[in-house]
C-alpha cells in the first residue's frame, strides 16, 4: 500500500480531530475505524437496543460475538464479558466513536483537576498524580473544541470553573421543568446552579439545525443531527481536504516497528478480513483507553518484547473512569415534561474543597428516564413486582427527579488493562483483561456526593428519596474510560510525554483519554477533544516533511 | 366473554401492532382482570418460536404475577410472552436452558405444594405460588422478572408492550411529540 504521512487508529472523539488537524496541515492521512459509519438516518429509537441500554445488544458496536473481554473479580476469579454487558466497559465502535450516541455533556476540567497530587497528596495505595500540563496549557484548545465542535450552555451561574477567553458559541436550550424545580432549591442551599455545557445545537450551527427535544438522547444517534460529534463535524472536514482517507471495518492487529525501533506503519484486518499493511511516517493511536492499551501491549517485537511503550510496565495501569452515585427524589406533583434531553442543570460546588475528601465531582439532573430505566428505581419499600410495583410505576414515573454525578476516581497502579494470556477475539488477537479496582477512598467520596444529591432533592420538595451508592468490584470505566497510557515527564512512571508522544518511540503517539493522568469530576469528552487539538498542534509544528524534528 | 380476548391474542399471533381505541383498550384491561380473578387459563398462542405450548402457559402465569392486569393489561396481554419467546430464539439464546429447566422446576414445585399446575390455580393461589418460586428459584425468577419488565416497558418493536400500552399507562404521549424547538418553553414552565 502507498505510504502515507500518518495513520490514525480510531475515528472517535480524538482520532477524528487528529485526522482533521493533520489533513488540514497538508499531511496525507489514513483514518482506520473498526466500526461502521452511521448517520442520522440510522437513528432507531429502541429502548432495549442502544448504546446505554444494551439488553438486546449494542446499537453502534462492537458486535456481541467474537469480541469478548475478560474481567477479574475481587476474589481473583476471571469472567468473560460480552460487548453488551456492563463489565465489558464498552464505549462504541463506529465513526464518531462514543460521540455519535453520547449525551454530549461537554465539560472543561477545572484547574485543580490537573494538580490533584499537589493539592491533596496521594492517598496510600493510590497512584494519584499531577498532569505534566496545566489547565492554562489546554485553555486555547478547550476554546477551539467548543467552537469547532459546537457547544451550547451558560457558565455565568457558577464561579467554579477555570478562566475562559470567551463565552460558549451557543446559548443553552430553554430550561425544562426539572430545571425550574432544582434551580431555586440549589440557590436556597447556597449553591451555584447553571446550564450544563453540551455539544448540542440549541440554535442552527455549523450548517445543522437545533435539538428538537425528544425523549431519546443519551445512547441514541440524533435523528435531526443536532448532537455534535466527530462524525458530523471534523471528520467531514478532514475528508474534504482531499488529504484524508477513512477506511471503515478495519481492525488494527499491531503497530509495526523497524530495526531501529521506530514505528513504520500498522498491520490491520480490512472489512473483508484480509490482513493489510499500511506504511506511515507517524502512527497515532486513538482507540480509547482500553483498546489503545491493548494494541500497544499486542504490538510485540524483538526490541519491544513487552509491547510498545511498555518498557517500564506502565501501559494499561491507572485505569479509571467515573464512580457514579446520586439520589432519586419522588415528588407529590409532576416533574416530567417529556422535553429532552432532560439533563440541564448542574452544580460544581462540590468538585473540590471538601476537607477530608480528595476531590469530588459535579452533580446534575439525569437525562429523561425511559420507563425501562425506572423499574428498579422505585421508592424504598415498593414491592419488586406485582400490582404494587405496577401502581408505583404509574404513581412515580412522572413524579421523580434523579440527581447524580461522576465522582473523580482515585486511580491505582493495580487497576489496569492487560491482555489475556489465553482468550482471543475472532481475528485471533489476545483480548483485553481488567484487573484491580479504584482506590477505596473513591467510594467514600461517592457516598458523600450521593448525600449531597439527596439533600438537593429534599430542598426541592421531594417527599421520598432513595440514595444510589454502591461499591464496585472492578474499575468503573465504561464510556468514560481513561488513564491507561499516562502522560508524564518521567518515562519510568508514564507512557507518553506532555505532547502525547510515546517516550521511546518518537513517531508513535497516543492521543485519546488514555493519556489522562486523572479524569476530573466531569464527563471527559471535551478534554479528550482539547488534548487532540493540543497534541495535533505540537505534532504539526514539529513536523518536517517525512518525520518528526527531535 | 372469551371472544375479545382471543381476538386480542389473534393480533399477537400475527405480530401486527393493531391499534386499539380508548374504549377497546379499557375493555380489554377489564376482561383481563376478570379472567385473572376467575382463575381462567390465560390464552396463549400456539406458534411459539422456542417455547412449547405448556411452557408458554406456565411462563404467562408467572409473567402475569410480575405485571398483573389491574385496569391496564397484564404482561401476557401486552405480548410479554411473545417478546421473551422471540428473544429466546435470538438475543436470549444463552438463557434457553435457564427457561427450560426453570419452568419445569417451577411447575414441579407448584404441583407439589398446590396439587395442580400453576395456570389452573386461582388468582390468590397463583400469587402465593409466585412468591414460592421467587424464594425457591431466586435466580430464575429474577431473570423472568427482568425480561418481563423489558417486554412490558420496552419498545413495542420487539413484540412486547403491545400498542405501547405501558407508555400510555404512564401517561407518556404516544406517538411521541417531536420537533418542539420552535415553541417558547418558558411559558410551559410556568415562568
Amino acid at each position: 500500500m502507498k505510504r502515507v504521512n500518518a495513520v490514525v487508529i480510531g475515528a472517535g472523539a480524538a482520532g477524528g480531530i487528529v485526522a482533521k488537524e493533520l489533513a488540514c496541515a497538508g499531511l496525507s492521512v489514513v483514518l482506520l475505524e473498526r466500526g461502521k459509519w452511521y448517520t442520522a438516518a440510522d437513528c432507531r429509537k429502541d429502548d432495549l437496543r442502544n448504546q446505554r441500554t444494551t439488553v438486546l445488544g449494542n446499537a453502534f458496536g462492537p458486535e456481541e460475538e467474537g469480541n469478548p473481554r475478560i474481567w477479574v473479580d475481587a476474589k481473583g476469579q476471571a469472567h468473560t464479558a460480552l460487548a453488551n454487558e456492563g463489565p465489558y466497559q464498552n464505549n462504541a465502535a463506529c465513526v464518531g466513536g462514543g460521540t455519535l450516541s453520547y449525551g454530549a455533556q461537554a465539560w472543561r476540567y477545572m484547574p485543580q483537576d490537573f494538580r490533584m497530587r499537589s493539592i491533596y497528596g496521594a492517598p496510600e495505595g493510590s497512584s494519584l498524580e499531577d498532569w505534566p500540563i496545566s489547565y492554562d496549557d489546554l485553555e486555547p484548545f478547550y476554546d477551539k473544541a467548543e467552537w469547532e465542535i459546537g457547544v451550547s450552555g451558560d457558565y455565568s451561574g457558577t464561579p467554579f470553573h477555570g478562566p475562559r477567553r470567551r463565552d460558549l458559541p451557543m446559548p443553552p436550550l430553554p430550561p425544562g421543568k426539572e430545571f425550574g424545580i432544582l434551580e431555586p432549591a440549589a440557590k436556597r442551599l447556597g449553591l451555584h446552579p447553571f446550564h450544563i455545557p453540551m455539544a448540542r445545537n440549541s440554535i442552527p450551527y455549523n450548517g445543522r439545525g437545533p435539538c428538537m427535544r425528544c425523549r431519546w438522547c443519551v445512547g441514541f444517534a440524533c435523528e435531526v443531527d443536532a448532537k455534535n460529534g466527530s462524525q458530523n463535524t471534523v471528520i467531514p472536514v478532514a475528508l474534504n481536504t482531499g488529504n484524508c482517507e477513512l477506511r471503515t471495518g478495519c481492525l488494527v492487529k499491531e503497530i509495526l516497528t523497524d530495526e531501529r525501533g521506530r514505528a513504520r506503519g500498522v498491520a490491520y484486518f480490512d472489512e473483508r478480513g484480509r490482513l493489510q499493511e499500511q506504511p506511515a511516517d507517524v502512527v497515532v493511536v486513538s482507540g480509547c483507553a482500553v483498546e489503545s492499551a491493548r494494541l500497544l501491549l499486542n504490538s510485540k517485537s524483538k526490541l519491544f518484547p513487552n509491547g510498545l511503550g511498555n518498557r517500564y510496565d506502565q501501559v494499561g495501569r491507572h485505569f479509571q473512569g467515573h464512580h457514579y452515585t446520586g439520589a432519586v427524589g419522588y415528588f407529590d406533583s409532576e416533574t416530567y415534561d417529556d422535553i429532552g434531553p432532560g439533563a440541564s442543570i448542574a452544580i460544581s460546588d462540590y468538585n473540590h474543597g471538601t476537607p477530608g475528601l480528595c476531590g469530588g465531582g459535579m452533580l446534575a439532573n439525569e437525562f429523561i428516564r425511559l420507563p425501562i430505566h425506572m423499574v428498579d428505581r422505585m421508592p424504598p419499600g415498593t414491592p419488586r413486582w406485582g400490582v404494587g410495583h405496577k401502581q408505583a410505576m404509574r404513581q412515580w414515573h412522572k413524579r421523580s427527579i434523579v440527581v447524580m454525578g461522576p465522582t473523580q476516581q482515585i486511580p491505582t497502579a493495580a487497576g489496569r488493562v492487560t491482555v489475556d494470556p489465553a482468550v482471543k477475539d475472532k481475528w485471533g488477537i489476545p483480548v483485553a483483561r481488567f484487573e484491580g479496582n479504584s482506590h477505596p477512598h473513591t467510594f467514600e467520596i461517592g457516598d458523600a456526593q450521593a448525600k449531597r444529591a439527596e439533600a438537593w432533592l429534599k430542598e426541592a420538595g421531594a417527599i421520598h428519596t432513595s440514595v444510589m451508592t454502591h461499591k464496585t468490584e472492578m474499575v468503573s470505566a465504561g464510556q468514560h474510560q481513561a488513564g491507561t497510557c499516562r502522560m508524564g515527564n518521567d518515562p519510568h512512571g508514564s507512557v507518553v510525554n506532555r505532547f502525547c508522544q510515546v517516550h521511546d518511540v518518537d513517531n508513535l503517539f497516543v492521543i485519546d483519554s488514555s493519556v489522562h493522568v486523572t479524569n476530573g469530576g466531569f464527563n471527559p469528552v471535551l478534554t479528550i477533544m482539547a488534548i487532540a487539538y493540543y497534541a495535533s498542534d505540537s505534532l504539526v509544528r514539529t513536523w518536517k516533511g517525512t518525520e518528526m524534528r527531535s | 366473554m372469551k371472544g375479545p380476548v382471543v381476538s386480542w391474542f389473534g393480533m399477537e399471533i400475527k405480530g401486527k401492532s393493531g391499534s386499539l381505541t380508548r374504549r377497546e383498550f379499557v375493555a380489554t384491561g377489564a376482561i383481563g382482570s376478570a379472567l385473572l380473578a376467575s382463575g381462567c387459563k390465560t390464552a396463549v398462542n400456539a406458534n411459539w418460536e422456542f417455547l412449547a405450548p405448556g411452557e408458554a402457559r406456565t411462563l404467562a402465569a408467572i409473567c402475569d404475577q410480575i405485571v398483573p392486569a389491574d385496569g391496564f393489561p397484564s404482561a401476557s396481554q401486552a405480548g410479554v410472552v411473545n417478546y421473551i419467546d422471540r428473544q429466546l430464539a435470538r438475543f436470549y439464546r444463552p438463557h434457553r436452558d435457564a427457561y427450560r429447566e426453570g419452568l419445569k422446576k417451577a411447575q414441579e414445585l407448584v404441583r407439589t405444594t398446590h396439587g395442580q399446575g400453576l395456570e389452573a390455580l386461582t388468582a390468590e393461589q397463583q400469587l402465593q405460588a409466585a412468591l414460592l418460586i421467587e424464594k425457591e428459584q431466586a435466580e430464575f425468577f429474577d431473570l423472568v422478572r427482568r425480561h418481563t419488565f423489558e417486554g412490558y416497558y420496552g419498545s413495542p418493536r420487539h413484540g412486547g408492550n403491545r400498542d405501547a400500552v405501558s407508555w400510555r399507562m404512564l401517561g407518556l404521549a404516544e406517538p411521541p411529540l417531536l420537533g418542539r424547538a420552535q415553541y417558547d418553553l418558558r411559558k410551559a414552565d410556568g415562568k
